[in-house]
């Protein structure tokens, strides 16, 4: 799951109560925007990509990464699922960044439009698998 | 224990014993019937340990403590007819901790974006929209209200808190009197049932938006803001739902996130449905037909055809998922609504929506001379499944004048059509006025009329050249991928809709002007004359082309000074003077018939050297004709030329003595020379036609001062040289500086012939230093010897002051010379008259021959030496050899 500020891809397993995810993704912008600009201010270039535990609810874990260019992903998990450590989330991220660098290198996706490629689909697919 | 300790203000072992009786408590051995009292108990005692934690500025621990709380207490559900309790009391128990955090704040605590009291009153807010569907779900068995009522307790109040009254005083843990028991509980939820929950609801949210505002998360707070409309929605205040949710759809649409989009969409949908408002459930069906919605298809046809009921002025179909009492009063509503005769015209402004019909008007070009059609554009395409008629389109222009030509009306019954997904586009073009010459025409607006005159008509309305919420980014979007794919969009037939670009307006320019402006000069010009720029303006045109005019000068917009030093006009035959200006605006140059030529000369006198533009601007009035009307066109042509301006020659001037040397001081009353050097840096041949020296003060020592450089013409880097004789009049004091007057040439080029006026050009002559002489010697010898002729040479000295001067003169010998005259002697000369020394020198050699110096010594007068006397004698002289005339006689008689 991840966005532009506006979806670029979104993909959630239980597809059923899709659009309370929707939310919580829009929401988590919020302190998305809020820590990256934290950070620029301070470091500069040398940014952390991965951004952690975004905000708590009650039901989901949110987990903030971007990219160099402002690129944003967002991993919402059920906070009930105790088997994700950190490590575990940051590897996710940096393989959809990997999949993700691999959609804009193709020559016909057009930057800013939707993403339909097959490939991250199954990256994105084979990573929910394994979190169940 | 605690209470006491808080009591005593001994906080800090208040909180200790608080938090050993809530372990305790949780302690207890939790079952069905007591566990509201648990519960109850837990929540007074974790929001006590809450409250010192932030008492005690250790807001981290207060909120651990409360996670462990709500943690714990989480599964502690209960009998599952009464969850709805449950959740009444974490709403209960979140909103607690909310308020704490919140007065915590207010006592200076500093909370942060992910940490705040927004999210407590989120989170309570949300147990209470679980409560609320629970109670829909469990609190519908009942429908009286048993007697006697069970929750009446005799003594007006519980022993303990959280006990259920019905079961006061007993014990054990299995239910005593399950009739009783079963009372008790459908007591509790027809109690329930009368909870406005929305209210509180709404409540909880709103205090939540507070903060969320106050901690930067605007999209957390659209989000509670939808949540609050639906809310408002479900408690049938429709009038705020839409209000909230208009808000919100702001938002989400700049945010471009379509999918929640149309949720909110649907919602406003069902509100205006049920409030029968008929303007938002127009809006709505737009947007949500358009294509930002991610509505199926199936559902896109549905609210297309009730917005075509609608349109017709009839009664809409009912929304799917509303309740259906509210539904059908709704019915009655828009029949209501229908039957009113009156109003039944709607505007719409499209820009801050997403409609379904999407429009962009462009002119065919930027620009568009007069003579020619303007055209337009206009461009629609309906993301509708179904067709789309409309009855009417129509531009408006910046010039209403224009808006006559911009309408389409179709004619007859038959409608113009906008087949789904296909753009259609409409041309209109017209005549500009002649007076709109060099202003922009723009599109303010596009209006599409929706329906008819006989049902309702929605005017759709673009400002600017049409484009709504999401078309910029759509345009960028095209750009991007027409970059790449940019030739194979041309080689389609269909027009690309993303590929079209709006163009909001168009500049109406002069007619392109059918003459030719040529100019002829010969660069660079030279500072101060009358350069001469010739032009040519010949006439390419069919008919007669009336009042040309010429505007001829410096271009504006230069350096600032160059106005003053240039001066612009149209009489060659003098120099003009500095009240000429630097620009000639609108000089009439008469009429010019096709083919015809025409010449003038202009005449420029830059006065100080650079660079300069000059800009020639010929206009002129033709008649023409666009379309069957008849015009009359101003055209003009510009041409600029740039000059250089640069210096014709340098003057040198320089003092020299008699014998040719630098002088650093003149003498007064001593002859001295004067030469000046003309040297040409033209490019061009100059005639020097005359020079003249005005003096001041200094007199010339020639009676009749003649110019030695009349007519001289030069070529680049040639010189001239001339040389003049002055001497400063008596009287003058010295050792003052003196201003010696001006050096003044006329000239022109040569190639400008005798017709070309004479520029005078002034060099000042430098200033002399003055020094007097005591004594003054001069020679007085013929200008050459010859070898064995005697030559005579007078000495004249001259006593400048006022006393008697001794001077001791000794004649040195020389090889070249035999002299006769006085070799060695000493005389005195009186003031202000002079003495004469005769010697007769005999050269003895040809050639160049120092002749025999004269030692001067004034024993009385140590000021003037000897050596500063003797620069005024002449040091040598040219002995010719000695002539042969009996050869040359012998050579004649042979």
């Amino acid at each position: 799951m991840k966005c532009f500020n506006y979806p670029l891809y979104i993909r959630s397993v239980p597809s059923q109560n899709e659009l309370k995810f929707h939310y919580t993704v829009h929401t988590s912008l919020d302190v998305v925007e809020e820590k990256v600009s934290a950070v620029g201010k301070s470091i500069g270039d040398q940014r952390e990509l991965y951004l952690g535990l975004l905000y708590p609810t009650e039901d989901y874990k949110v987990y903030g990464y971007v990219t160099n260019s402002k690129v944003k992903f967002v991993i919402v998990v059920d906070s009930s699922n105790t088997s994700l450590r950190d490590n575990e989330i940051r590897s996710m991220f940096r393989k959809l960044h990997n999949s993700f660098t691999d959609v804009m290198c193709n020559p016909f996706y057009n930057p800013g439009d939707p993403i339909q490629s097959k490939a991250f689909n199954g990256i994105v697919s084979g990573m929910m698998v394994q979190t169940g | 224990m605690a209470f006491l300790s808080e009591l005593k203000q001994d906080t800090q072992n208040a909180l200790k014993y608080y938090r050993a009786a809530y372990s305790l408590v949780h302690e207890l051995r939790a079952h069905e019937t007591n566990m509201l009292e648990i519960k109850t108990m837990a929540g007074f005692i974790n929001y006590k340990i809450c409250r010192l934690c932030f008492q005690h500025n250790t807001p981290l621990d207060a909120i651990a403590q409360f996670r462990k709380h709500i943690d714990l207490c989480k599964k502690k559900i209960g009998s599952a007819e009464l969850a709805f309790e449950h959740s009444a009391w974490m709403s209960k128990q979140f909103q607690s901790f909310g308020e704490l955090f919140d007065e915590a704040i207010k006592l200076g605590l500093t909370a942060i974006q992910t940490q705040n009291p927004g999210f407590y009153y989120q989170q309570a807010a949300c147990y209470s929209q679980d409560r609320k569907q629970m109670a829909q779900q469990l609190c519908q068995a009942g429908t009286t209200y048993p007697s006697p009522d069970p929750l009446d307790t005799q003594s007006g109040g519980l022993d303990f808190y959280g006990q259920r009254p019905w079961r006061q005083g007993h014990q054990s843990i299995d239910p005593t009197d399950p009739e009783k028991e079963k009372m008790g509980i459908l007591a509790l939820q027809i109690k329930e049932r009368d909870v406005p929950h929305s209210e509180l609801i709404i409540a909880l949210l709103s205090n939540a938006v507070a903060q969320f505002k106050k901690y930067k998360c605007p999209r957390m707070k659209s989000h509670l803001m939808v949540q609050m409309g639906e809310e408002y929605y479900h408690a049938k205040d429709y009038t705020k739902a839409l209000k909230l949710l208009d808000y919100v759809m702001c938002d989400y649409r700049t945010e471009r996130w379509w999918p929640l989009l149309t949720a909110i969409l649907t919602t406003a949908l069902r509100c205006a449905y049920l409030m029968a408002s008929v303007k938002d459930y127009i809006i709505y069906c737009m947007e949500l037909l358009g294509r930002a919605s991610t509505l199926k298809e199936e559902q896109k046809s549905r609210i297309e055809k009730n917005l075509f009921k609608v349109l017709m002025n009839k009664v809409p179909e009912a929304e799917a998922e509303c309740d259906p009492s509210s539904v059908s009063a709704a019915r009655s509503l828009w029949s209501d609504r229908m039957a009113l005769s009156g109003s039944n015209e709607l505007t719409v402004e499209m820009q801050d929506y997403i409609p379904f019909i999407q429009c962009k008007a462009r002119f065919q070009s930027p620009s568009f001379h007069v003579d020619q059609p303007i055209q337009l554009q206009v461009f629609l395409r309906a993301d509708c499944p179904h067709p789309v008629s409309f009855t009417k389109l129509s531009v408006s222009l910046s010039n209403q004048e224009y808006n006559q030509w911009c309408v389409v009306e179709p004619s007859g019954p038959e409608t113009r059509t906008l087949s789904p997904w296909k753009p259609e586009s409409y041309s209109f073009s017209f005549v500009a006025r002649t007076e709109d010459v060099g202003r922009k025409v723009e599109i303010t607006g596009v209006e599409v009329m929706l329906g008819s005159d006989g049902g309702r008509c929605v005017f759709l309305s673009w400002r600017g050249a049409g484009g709504d919420a999401a078309s910029t980014q759509e345009a960028l979007q095209a750009s991007r991928s027409s970059r790449r794919w940019g030739r194979g969009a041309e080689a389609r037939q269909e027009p690309d809709w993303d590929g079209v670009t709006l163009q909001h307006s168009t500049m109406i320019i002069s007619r392109v002007p059918k003459i030719s402006v040529q100019l002829s000069h010969q660069p660079p010009a030279l500072s101060n004359e009358m350069y001469r720029i010739g032009l040519t303006v010949q006439s390419q045109e069919d008919a007669v082309a009336r009042d040309v005019r010429l505007t001829a000068g410096l271009k504006p917009g230069q350096e600032a000074g160059l106005g003053q030093n240039t001066h612009v006009t149209l009489d060659g035959s003098a120099v003009c003077d500095d009240s000429a200006p630097a620009l000639l605006t609108e000089v009439p140059l008469g009429d010019l018939k096709p083919g015809e030529q025409l010449q003038t000369c202009v005449f420029v006198r830059c006065v100080s050297t650079g660079p300069r533009v000059f800009l020639f601007h010929v206009a002129y009035s033709i008649d023409t004709a666009v379309e069957g009307r008849r015009i009359v066109c101003r055209c003009h042509k510009d041409e600029t030329v740039a000059v250089e301006t640069v210096v014709p020659f340098d003057v040198s001037v320089k003092f020299v003595s008699t014998k040719f040397e630098p002088l650093e001081q003149v003498a007064v009353d001593v002859p001295f020379l004067l030469m000046t050097d003309v040297l040409s840096s033209s490019p061009w041949p100059l005639l020097l036609s005359s020079s003249q020296l005005q003096l001041l003060t200094v007199t010339s020592n020639t009676p009749q001062l003649q110019s030695q450089l009349q007519q001289v013409v030069l070529q680049t880097g040639e010189g001239a040289s001339e040389c003049f004789c002055l001497r400063v009049p008596p009287g003058a004091s010295s050792n003052s500086t003196m201003a010696t007057g001006q050096y003044i040439l006329s000239w022109r080029r040569k190639c400008y012939g005798s017709d070309g006026p004479l520029i005078q050009t002034t060099v000042p002559l430098p200033h002399v230093v003055l020094e007097s002489v005591p004594l003054y010697i001069y020679a007085d010898l013929p200008s050459f010897g010859r070898v064995r002729e005697s030559l005579p040479v007078r000495y004249h000295i001259e006593n400048r002051t006022a006393q008697l001067q001794e001077v001791e003169i000794a004649v040195d010998p020389s090889d070249a010379f035999m002299f006769s005259g006085l070799k060695q002697v000493r005389l005195r000369v009186l003031p202000g008259t002079e003495q004469a020394l005769l010697y007769n020198f005999y050269p003895l050699m040809a050639g160049y021959q120092t002749l025999p110096q004269l030692s001067l010594s004034l024993p009385h007068c140590p000021t003037a030496s000897g050596t500063a006397l003797r620069r005024f004698l002449p040091q040598r002289i040219f002995v010719k050899p000695q002539g042969r005339q009996a050869d040359d006689a012998s050579i004649a008689a042979a």
